[in-house]
């Protein structure tokens, strides 16, 4: 990492040079009074924000503060209903993303919109075709494009490998090919990280500073603190669909995040010292295939206590996932022996897991979790719609299901119209807070929560995260599984490191950063056995 | 309260990921979208309708050839046309008012409500599998089973009155749930795509009824027709309104198979998991629902329902016994219906009635302003391909975009905004 900088300005002007050939040059962005209503509602109340070419500036707010819907406006997808948009000080009108892009303009988006079946070239060119004669695709064009753009910046990324077979951080990198193909000068990023494992964060943090020094400009949308203080040169505070202030990436975590959410957070999770009880869950030799006789998860063995939360950390992908499903009853073809409380659990359905006092929070909630057009009372009793209290003799009990609903709402504090407003309407930290009110309003013996701040803004994961420890100091054993090590550091009485399907070791809640990231990498921490 | 309230734009663009295909969601909105749409797509196909009667009529025709130099006479000959021919479209499927006394006049209606009631039922059949995210095209498969099986107990077991007629009713549902529930099964345990399951079970059905009514146990004794014996009197519908009409008891079984899969869909735990599965089949997993079985359960009823059109024809309309058209496209127009309705229950209901008033009218259409009755089917294909187009509907009556009413809501406060 460090080398890069060096590398840079050597290769910054360079291309600078190169750029002005390639009639590539900086660009200002400014933003002037954008408003921006839905209804009576004010999504942007005349906004205004300059980006000066060639610097990364952030835009941060919680979920629902507004960010998307400014760039939504910038790139052409919504109408302002006042405002202008100045490129280099020239007024533009966007009737769509076609204009933006050709105004220079490109983003990348959230969700990537690339076609998985396509090769990296086939999508960098998908949109703009360049054909020779007869009508025929110019393939071997746009693959000397992907290389030259992938060479410049370092991407490594194969113009013929098939989008599907590639990580999620080289398709990230694929749609930012996409939109340097097409000269952009501003680059918008929406919640880039929201999908990356923290390498791949770390390396599309440095691809960030190595655009900007190529002189693009930087949009960066974000609800994640520590890495705009890393990457940022300068930051614009969103609340409510109003700037509510600049700062610098000098700013303090705790000064950043009281300007998001309008009041003092308190980034720590208020916990006392686990008092571990008797061992509830043991796993022993747990394995679990695919359907193709892959090894997802690899002859695993651990206990979780009462009263403590062991957090399961790894990157995405080594297993965690068919770990929980197969406690959970989610998995088929699972090997070895779980039980609860003495009894097992071992090739139970989902109903007999959840019967025997399973509480989940799965981890990607809207395709999960919930039903996004039930509403919230419906959703509240998703998990009980055979027996007792919500339902009697095949009818649904709907004032006692509303009574309950009602509760619940206000025990954890689910902002919403009513408890008949649909799920998917709500932001993601009150769809998180239905899951959570739902999983926790059964006697539980034993919570499995999955990512279960994936997405949320700051105020909203303060509140998961209280319930977590809370049911933790109740006597739950508790099972977190989170690649955020902040997550992972603030929750966890105990760590279990998974890599590639097998557990890489346990160790102590306080254990730093740097020995679980590379017990992440793979490295079993120094002086223990493998499977602790 | 309002610190963090209330922001629905980034929830509705941003937390839905794409989580379910395009296919996916456009069939839910196609199957359950708003009945603003349905009642819109009845004008609209009406309104083409108009277009076309006014085409095909010969004194419209006649006076386009003089139109520059009396215009007038052109508008009078498509009103005339347009007119007459919706008019009898009326008095055919309401009250005609030719008829010297109510009693008389009334009888389009009870026509109607005949028509309606296997439309209603087999309607019913398909909006619950739309419901649970299923497309259930075999009702006509579903429904020669139920015939057969039902007509069979309704012709050949000799039972007291009223006991008979439950005993068909009782086999006929049985037949359809059989028939919907073989479909629930390889759907559940093998993954076969209820569309093409159904569709070859119709073929299966159509001609296992062809051979049973040809030299099978539906076949009439000492007759060479492939039709069944005529149903026995003891397990006929008796007459709602008298021997003068034809309407008989299976509307009254439509009314209550309505209230019934209401029940069912909005007050049950059943209908709950049905709707989670049709919505989130992993959200109903995860949360302890097994879709296969929602899936078994979900075809057996639809098929039953659609089975209860089969034997309402057998025990109802034609008595006289059945051959292997019995379905006469009923299966099929179920589906329009249950688009029509919305999929839900009051909905196909009021739908059904609806196609009942086209069938009964468009004969009385055809012969009094000799309006082919083929307008007829154009204007009920048409009232799918509207339905089935929504934007195009929403786009003519400029109507807010489904799901959000805020999108079309800033074209009004630009101007307020503006001033």
């Amino acid at each position: 990492m460090s080398e890069v900088p060096h590398d840079l300005q050597h290769m910054s002007k360079r291309d600078n040079f190169r750029s002005l050939l390639n009639r590539i040059d900086h660009m200002k962005l400014e933003l002037r009074g954008i408003t921006k209503k839905f209804g009576a509602l004010v999504a942007n109340d005349h906004i205004d924000l300059t980006v000066e070419a060639g610097e990364i500036h952030a835009l941060l707010g919680e979920n629902g503060a507004g960010k998307s819907t400014l760039m939504n406006v910038l790139y052409g997808l919504y109408r302002a209903e006042e405002g202008e948009i100045l490129l280099d000080d020239k007024p533009q009108h966007f009737a769509g993303p076609g204009d933006a892009m050709a105004a220079g303009i490109g983003m990348v988006h959230q969700h990537f919109m690339l076609i998985p079946v396509f090769t990296v070239a086939e999508n960098v060119m998908l949109g703009h075709e360049e054909t020779r004669a007869g009508g025929r695709l110019d393939l071997a064009a746009a693959r000397t494009h992907v290389r030259e753009i992938s060479d410049r910046f370092g991407f490594d990324v194969d113009p013929d490998a098939l989008v599907e077979n590639l990580p999620v951080g080289v398709q990230q990198r694929v749609e930012i090919i996409k939109a340097l193909s097409r000269d952009a000068k501003v680059l918008v990023f929406d919640e880039p990280t929201a999908v990356l494992t923290p390498q791949e964060t770390d390396e599309l943090m440095a691809i960030m500073r190595q655009l900007k020094a190529n002189g693009t400009s930087i949009v960066f949308i974000t609800h994640k603190l520590r890495e705009v203080r890393e990457v940022a040169d300068r930051i614009t505070v969103i609340r409510l669909g109003k700037v509510v202030g600049e700062a610098s990436p000098t700013a303090t975590n705790v000064e950043l995040a009281s300007l998001m959410v309008g009041r003092a957070v308190d980034l720590t999770v208020d916990k006392g010292p686990a008092v571990p009880g008797e061992a509830a869950l043991s796993v022993k030799n747990l394995t679990v295939l695919d359907p193709h006789g892959q090894i997802l998860v690899n002859n695993v063995s651990f206990d979780v206590h009462k009263g403590e939360i062991l957090a399961i950390a790894g990157v995405q992908g080594n297993g965690q996932t068919e770990l929980t499903e197969a406690l959970m009853g989610l998995q088929q073809r699972v090997s070895g022996e779980i039980t609860l409380d003495g009894k097992s659990l071992r090739g139970h359905s989902v109903r007999q897991v959840l019967d025997a006092g399973v509480g989940f929070v799965p981890e990607d909630r809207n395709e999960d979790g919930l039903v996004g057009e039930f509403t919230i009372a419906e959703n509240l009793m998703l998990d009980r719609s055979n027996a007792k209290p919500f339902v009697k003799r095949w009818n649904v009990q709907r004032s006692a299901l509303a009574d309950f609903a009602r509760a619940k709402v206000k025990e954890f504090d689910v902002r919403s119209q009513g408890i008949e407003t649909p799920v998917g309407r709500l932001s993601g930290g009150n769809q998180q807070k239905v899951v959570l009110a739902r999983e926790l309003s059964r006697d539980l013996r034993l919570f499995v929560a999955a990512q279960p701040t994936r997405g949320l803004d700051v105020g909203s994961v303060e509140f998961v995260h209280e319930r977590i420890v809370a049911t933790r100091d109740a006597g739950t054993p508790v099972i977190v599984i989170s690649t955020e090590l902040d997550e992972v550091a603030a929750l966890a009485d105990r760590i279990l490191v998974m890599y590639r399907g097998r557990i890489i070791g346990i160790v102590p809640g306080d254990t730093p950063r740097a020995v679980l990231g590379l017990m992440m990498a793979g490295e079993a921490p120094a002086g223990e056995g493998a499977a602790a | 309260m309002s610190a963090t309230q209330g922001h629905p734009t980034e929830a509705v663009t941003k937390t839905r990921p794409p989580e379910q295909s395009r296919w996916d969601r456009a069939f839910r909105e196609i199957t359950t979208g708003n009945a603003i749409i349905s009642v819109l797509a009845v004008v609209l196909a009406l309104l083409v309708g108009a277009v076309m009667i006014a085409f095909t009529n010969k004194d419209v025709q006649a006076a386009s050839g003089y139109f520059f130099s009396r215009p007038t006479d052109l508008l009078g000959a498509i009103w005339n046309a347009v007119a007459g021919a919706y008019s009898a479209l009326f008095q055919g499927s309401v009250y005609n008012f030719r008829r010297p006394s109510f009693a008389a006049g009334i009888k389009p209606l009870t026509e109607t409500l005949t028509f309606a009631t296997p439309l209603i039922m087999a309607g019913l059949g398909v909006a619950l599998g739309f419901r649970v995210g299923m497309f259930n095209i075999g009702g006509r498969g579903q429904m020669l089973i139920a015939a057969a099986l039902g007509g069979w107990v309704g012709f050949a077991v000799d039972l007291p009155y009223g006991l008979h007629m439950v005993a068909a009713l009782v086999a006929g549902i049985l037949g359809g749930a059989l028939w919907g529930g073989i479909v629930g099964l390889l759907k559940a345990r093998t993954g076969a795509h209820e569309v093409i399951t159904t569709i070859m079970l119709n073929y299966v059905a159509f001609y296992l009824v062809s051979y049973l009514l040809r030299d099978g146990f539906l076949k009439t004794p000492g007759s060479n027709n492939p039709k069944s014996p005529a149903t026995q009197a003891t397990a006929v519908f008796p007459d709602l309104l008298g021997p003068t009409y034809s309407l008989h008891f299976g509307f009254i079984l439509a009314i209550v198979a309505t209230i019934f899969t209401w029940w069912l869909l909005s007050r049950s735990n059943l209908g709950f998991q049905f709707r989670a599965v049709g919505l989130n089949p992993h959200a109903a997993r995860v949360a302890g629902i097994s879709v296969k079985r929602i899936y078994v359960y979900a075809m057996l009823l639809s098929g039953g329902l659609i089975g209860l059109a089969g034997i309402n024809q057998v025990l109802g309309t034609t008595t006289s016994g059945f051959g292997a058209g019995l379905d006469s496209g009923i299966g099929f127009d179920a589906i329009t219906v249950a688009l029509l309705g919305r999929s839900k229950p009051w909905g196909v209901f009021a739908a059904g009635i609806l196609f009942g008033a086209f069938k009964a009218g468009g004969f009385s259409m055809q012969a009094a302003e000799g309006v082919p009755i083929d307008i007829v089917l154009v204007v009920q294909s048409l009232i799918v391909l509207f339905i089935a187009a929504p934007p195009l509907v929403r786009a003519i009556f400029r109507l807010p975009a489904a799901g959000t009413t805020r999108r079309a809501l800033p074209n009004v406060t630009q101007e307020v905004a503006a001033k």
